[in-house]
């Protein structure tokens, strides 16, 4: 029953620091059971690292000219259209699942942009933004005299 | 957008593979012509290489492998949508010439013509007077 992670804490404010870390896990899974909507196409994943973010997201079949990305301070918004087969007279859909028409989405990152540095890039329908950190804004690091 | 359900939905019917990756449905798009029937799947990340279309009797199996995003270097901090395969089946009726299935990929779509055979054509018949 006592497993040996327990004896670790051997006072109560030794606890209180992974009280605080479960508390932030539970937020973060509660906060995930909001349902996408409408203002959230096209879904995202940010990867981050040191000095730079890349923002990915699936845009299948759409026109490089049709997609708008732009930069602004911390902000990055992606907008664009899709547009879907127009049919002619006599031809008609069975089925019709993919989605269209226009999108807008803005995305706040956690630092300023160096927006002469930011590039893009769209394959296979999958559109990849990689944003640099502004070089003022990246940490400086303090030595102890 | 339309109000539909922006999740991917996970195919839970697929051949299983041997590679641990997720399958996904992809959405399609059918319309019929007078000549053909069009089918269209969006499937992000696969480009023709890693596509697979195939027939077997009237069944019509639509494959699409995605390479797993690389590390980058980077980790992720914020994700909406998972990364995985596609997978979709169809049955076709008779009235498809399997021999003239036409397949094509750009950004991530894939788009299937199958021309109507011969005998599903509606043919205008012409009335002579007697």
């Amino acid at each position: 029953m006592f497993t040996p992670n327990l004896w670790r804490f051997r006072t109560i404010p030794d606890v209180v620091p992974e009280i605080a870390n479960l508390r932030q896990q539970m937020n973060r899974i509660f906060n995930n059971i909001a349902q996408p909507t409408q203002q959230d196409f096209p879904a995202v994943n940010i990867w981050e690292d040191r000095d730079s973010a890349v923002v990915t997201a699936e845009l299948p079949g759409i026109d490089t000219d049709k997609i708008n990305i732009e930069v602004i301070g911390d902000m990055l918004t992606i907008s664009g259209n899709r547009e879907i087969e127009v049919l002619k007279e006599g031809e008609t859909y069975l089925r019709q699942e993919r989605g269209h028409g226009s999108f807008k989405r803005k995305i706040q990152l956690s630092f300023h942009i160096d927006a002469k540095k930011v590039e893009a890039h769209y394959e296979k329908g999958i559109l990849s933004v990689t944003l640099p950190c502004l070089k003022e804004e990246m940490p400086k690091k303090i030595k102890i005299n | 957008m339309s109000e539909k359900d922006l999740q991917k939905t996970e195919n839970i019917a697929a051949t299983e593979k041997i590679r641990n990756v997720k399958t996904f449905v992809p959405r399609v798009d059918i319309y019929e012509t007078k000549d053909s029937l069009f089918l269209i799947a969006d499937m992000p990340g696969v480009d023709e290489q890693s596509v697979d279309v195939e027939l077997e009797k009237n069944i019509l199996t639509i494959a699409g492998r995605v390479d797993p995003a690389e590390a980058k270097d980077k980790s992720i901090v914020y994700s909406e949508y998972e990364i995985g395969d596609y997978e979709r089946i169809f049955t076709l009726s008779d009235e498809i010439d399997r021999d003239k299935i036409y397949a094509t990929v750009k950004n991530g779509v894939l788009r299937l013509e199958l021309p109507k055979a011969e005998k599903a054509k509606p043919k205008k018949i012409t009335i002579k007077a007697a």
